[in-house]
């Protein structure tokens, strides 16, 4: 069968809003059997097949062609996809899901506030400590990229895919980039975000693989999902 | 891409492209050792530790890296300028020279044609007394390996810019921070007009120099949050301290970043870059050691045949490139054919020995003998 594979987020807030989303727009997602399986179905719109995935492994099924279309998140797609304006197409920003990747430092930082001051830091940090002052991410890609623009030197950047926050307290970095959404987590480990605009301002999108094999009918079903959210066809 | 395809050569592998490419590596390597170079070859795969401290955490972008438990990160060599050098220093000897061929790996942009592989012929010459003599036999000596390529040379010259900032009436912070980012001319242009500008103090700052000023700066610091990581209350104070002393600094006389501009700016053949850069340094006399330099060089250059004071001179030419280049810069580049990268190219960079632990003077050239054979060049 040559239906169009639209993959959404397998569980949670993020998927409960995708299926509104949809519902709103004349589109049904819905979930079958017992609702702990991975499986659905979609009323609205004829071939097509609903695909539940992490929104974590959504990009790399988009870059892959293995699915047609998918929702995750902006900040997903640009790091797990290079160039990946070549790759996906965004169809339609959602409206939820928002989350802007910052930098943040220690609150008692008093004298740097912006992407300037950090790159002065880090070059003071590196003459003291005798290495490059440590940013905690797991954003390697997007961040490295910004702190390139920016023309920022005498850092590096560790690995850090949870807790972010707190390795600054660990030790284990100076500085952290990573998603926030109210920035609570961020003051309770007495951070506070650089004075610039976000590294990122991210949400959930739909998007459309660009490597996918467009048959016949997914290219119809496309269509008809396109003009149910008012989106145009690109 | 094929399997005999390679950087720019179709059929570079195998039989008869391969013999070709090997016969060419082999004349440019003769003319190397012809003057008096040692052949080296360091090792493909070099610690990552050192390279990404000497190029910064952007390198990661451009080359590829590889983990092995016991040694630690390691690079695929993206360049042989510094296991070169790292070579001759711990070699002891105060002058050495030397030729080498082989691989460099970097990796590119997606959907970039450029090749992730390819061959790179080079000559590095450290210790010479004379700047002026060594950088023009370095250049004369790539430029009579391209003799009969359809190539155009560039030259420039890092010094003076060098000298130019060192000239700036400011204070030494101010000085050493655009010194910093020479190699990054976005950010150096954006300190520059912040320090041409008259000050804009957010509150935050205001609140903090005046809390240094009154001597209440470590109750300022535990009003913002307690002291959390490595960077220290001290080294908050010190940046303070720096923070106070600029926040006094008077900004850097407009006429004197246009005289810099202006220097920055020339373009010509050498001769008339020389009257130019002449005429700004009458307002600016710091950079007239390093005109004569440049002046010393052509005539150098003259010596080896090539009219020296015709050469292409850009001012700001070497500014973006991966090397810490900080003195004479050239290329040669292929001007029809713009899928080619320059064909060959090379400068001096002292600072670079410098921030491996022992500064020589250091200058040296490689040429891209795939680019060069694909050129239709000298065979």
């Amino acid at each position: 069968m040559s239906s169009l594979k639209l993959a959404v987020p397998s569980k949670g807030r993020l998927q409960e809003q995708t299926f509104e989303w949809f519902s709103t727009r004349g589109i049904t997602l819905e979930r079958t059997g017992s609702g702990r399986e991975y499986a659905g179905q979609v009323r609205g719109v004829s071939n097509v097949e609903l695909v539940l995935l992490s929104a974590g492994e959504i990009p790399r099924e988009l870059a892959a062609g293995r699915i047609h279309m998918g929702v995750t998140g902006q900040d997903l797609v640009a790091e797990k996809i290079p160039a990946w304006e070549t790759q996906v197409a965004q169809i339609a920003e959602m409206g939820f899901g928002h989350a802007d990747l910052i930098l943040a430092v220690p609150s008692f930082w008093a004298d740097v506030e912006s992407i300037d001051d950090l790159d002065a830091a880090a070059a003071a940090f590196r003459k003291a400590h005798g290495m490059r002052l440590r940013i905690a991410t797991k954003y390697h890609n997007i961040v490295r990229e910004y702190l390139r623009r920016e023309g920022v030197a005498d850092y590096q950047l560790v690995d850090s895919q949870g807790a972010t926050e707190g390795t600054i307290k660990n030790l284990t970095a100076e500085a952290v980039a990573d998603i926030t959404s109210t920035g609570d987590t961020l003051r309770a480990n007495h951070l506070k975000i650089l004075k610039s605009p976000p590294v990122l301002a991210s949400q959930a999108t739909l998007f459309s693989s660009k490597l996918a094999n467009w048959a016949p009918e997914a290219i119809t079903a496309r269509a008809e999902i396109l003009s149910c959210i008012g989106a145009k066809n690109g | 891409m094929q399997a005999n395809a390679r950087a720019y050569l179709e059929g570079g592998r195998t039989g008869a492209g391969l013999a070709a490419l090997r016969a060419e590596v082999g004349r440019l390597m003769a003319g190397f050792t012809a003057n008096a170079a040692v052949t080296v070859e360091p090792a493909a795969l070099l610690s990552a530790d050192i390279l990404i401290d000497l190029y910064g955490e952007d390198l990661r972008a451009r080359a590829y890296t590889t983990h092995d438990p016991v040694l630690g990160e390691q690079m695929l060599r993206p360049d042989f300028t510094v296991p070169v050098a790292q070579m001759h220093l711990e070699s002891g000897t105060a002058q050495g020279r030397y030729a080498y061929a082989g691989s460099v790996w970097r990796r590119q942009e997606p959907g970039s044609a450029r090749p992730v592989e390819y061959l790179q012929c080079g000559f590095e010459a450290f210790g010479d007394a004379n700047t002026a003599q060594a950088d023009a036999e370095v250049f004369a000596m790539i430029a009579e390996a391209l003799r009969n390529a359809p190539v155009a040379p560039v030259t420039g010259d890092m010094g003076i810019i060098l000298a130019g900032v060192s000239a700036l009436e400011t204070t030494p912070p101010r000085k050493a921070a655009l010194m910093r980012h020479l190699w990054r001319p976005d950010r150096f242009t954006r300190l520059l007009e912040r320090y041409a500008a008259p000050l804009s103090q957010s509150e935050n700052r205001s609140a903090l120099l005046s809390a240094l000023r009154g001597g209440r700066l470590e109750d300022y610091l535990s009003t913002q949050g307690p002291a959390i990581g490595l960077r220290s209350v001290s080294e908050i104070q010190k940046r303070a301290e720096i923070l106070l002393e600029d926040a006094e600094t008077p900004p850097i006389p407009p006429a004197q970043v246009a005289l810099l501009e202006r220097a920055l700016a020339v373009n010509a053949p050498m001769k008339d870059a020389i009257k130019s850069l002449r005429r700004i340094a009458a307002e600016m006399p710091a950079i007239t050691p390093a005109i004569d330099l440049i002046e010393a060089r052509a005539e150098a250059i003259s010596a080896f045949g090539i009219d020296g004071f015709q050469l292409p001179f850009e001012a700001s030419y070497g500014r973006t490139s991966l090397e810490y280049y900080d003195g004479f810069v050239f290329g040669f580049t292929a001007e029809a054919r713009a899928d080619l990268p320059q064909i060959a190219q090379g400068g001096r960079y002292g600072a670079l020995t410098r921030a491996l632990g022992r500064e020589t003077p250091a200058v040296g050239g490689i040429i891209r003998p795939e680019a060069l054979l694909a050129l239709g060049g000298p065979q």
